[in-house]
């Protein structure tokens, strides 16, 4: 991979302080971010248990997984678009991060399941787990763009707001 | 189907996953500043392993049904994740890095699919 980000050794050597408060002291896990997180993956798990749960195969293929991934893939795109558009992780921004996105929609979606399916579908099914896996990392990266613009497109001019 | 206690537990499970998740991210961050989203293709390539492990022992009847949605559905289910692979990739592509972001999409999930089917091949011996 040639493309290196030049930005990122610059940002390595600067001050902990001076650098983005994306991940704060990493190392030093803050067992508040943690909690959050936590909190997050339960409502996410629930979600994608309770679908997974109401929504049956069709033939065979797990529509289920597959929505739950697409539909996540796209909010997580949304969401991490606005915060990013806010420029700052302090606060209510931060944990929003975290809470929705890294734990919520973190555990609503899930690669582990799409992997193992693709297994379990290709032993009678070979095409078939093959149309699933890549539709879903295919239309899962569209979702993710579709989420970005969906968030830039709604979003209000940042001087207007801090004109008024 | 399995009792509103395994649902609980599967829900809880599903919270420890993601915070293995949250912590697994902040240490690897913290060793390699990666450019590249290894973090999460660390979480994933180990979380497909490990269900695909487990899915094994489930058909052979080695694990019981409630707690293979528990520990797979919940546990795993929340420590590895879709949406935040999807960004990444997305976000390679807008930096015009095609390979990497070729990689991380296509890569991962045949590594991924690769990863969980070893994990169920190696449970059938297991289980017996």
């Amino acid at each position: 991979m040639s493309g290196e980000d030049p930005t990122l050794p610059v940002a390595a050597d600067l001050p902990a302080a001076a650098v983005a408060t994306d991940r704060p002291a990493a190392g030093r896990l803050s067992m508040a971010d943690v909690g959050v997180v936590m909190v997050g993956g339960v409502v996410g798990t629930g979600a994608r248990f309770a679908i997974g749960t109401l929504v049956p195969r069709w033939s065979g293929v797990p529509v289920a997984t597959f929505g739950i991934n697409i539909v996540g893939a796209f909010l997580l795109g949304v969401l991490l678009e606005l915060l990013a558009k806010r420029n700052l992780d302090t606060g209510w921004s931060h944990r929003v991060r975290l809470g929705v996105g890294t734990g919520g929609l973190g555990a609503f979606t899930t690669y582990s399941a799409l992997a193992t399916e693709t297994v379990v579908l290709a032993a009678g099914h070979p095409a078939r787990a093959a149309g699933y896996a890549l539709a879903t990392v295919v239309i899962g990266a569209v979702a993710s763009i579709a989420g970005i613009w969906f968030a830039r497109s709604h979003q209000r001019p940042v001087d207007e707001s801090a004109r008024s | 189907m399995i009792g509103s206690a395994f649902a609980l537990l599967t829900c809880l499970a599903g919270g420890v996953g993601a915070a293995l998740r949250f912590c697994l991210d902040a240490l690897i961050r913290h060793r390699v500043r990666p450019s590249y989203p290894v973090a999460t293709s660390v979480v994933n390539l180990s979380g497909s392993l490990l269900l695909g492990l487990l899915t094994g022992l489930a058909t052979r009847q080695f694990l019981p049904h409630s707690w293979y949605i528990v520990s797979g559905t919940g546990l795993l289910g929340g420590y590895t994740t879709f949406s935040t692979a999807s960004f990444e990739t997305v976000r390679l592509l807008e930096e015009r890095r095609y390979l990497a972001a070729l990689t991380n999409g296509f890569g991962l999930l045949l590594a991924a699919t690769a990863a969980a089917a070893a994990g169920f091949l190696v449970a059938l011996p297991i289980a017996g």
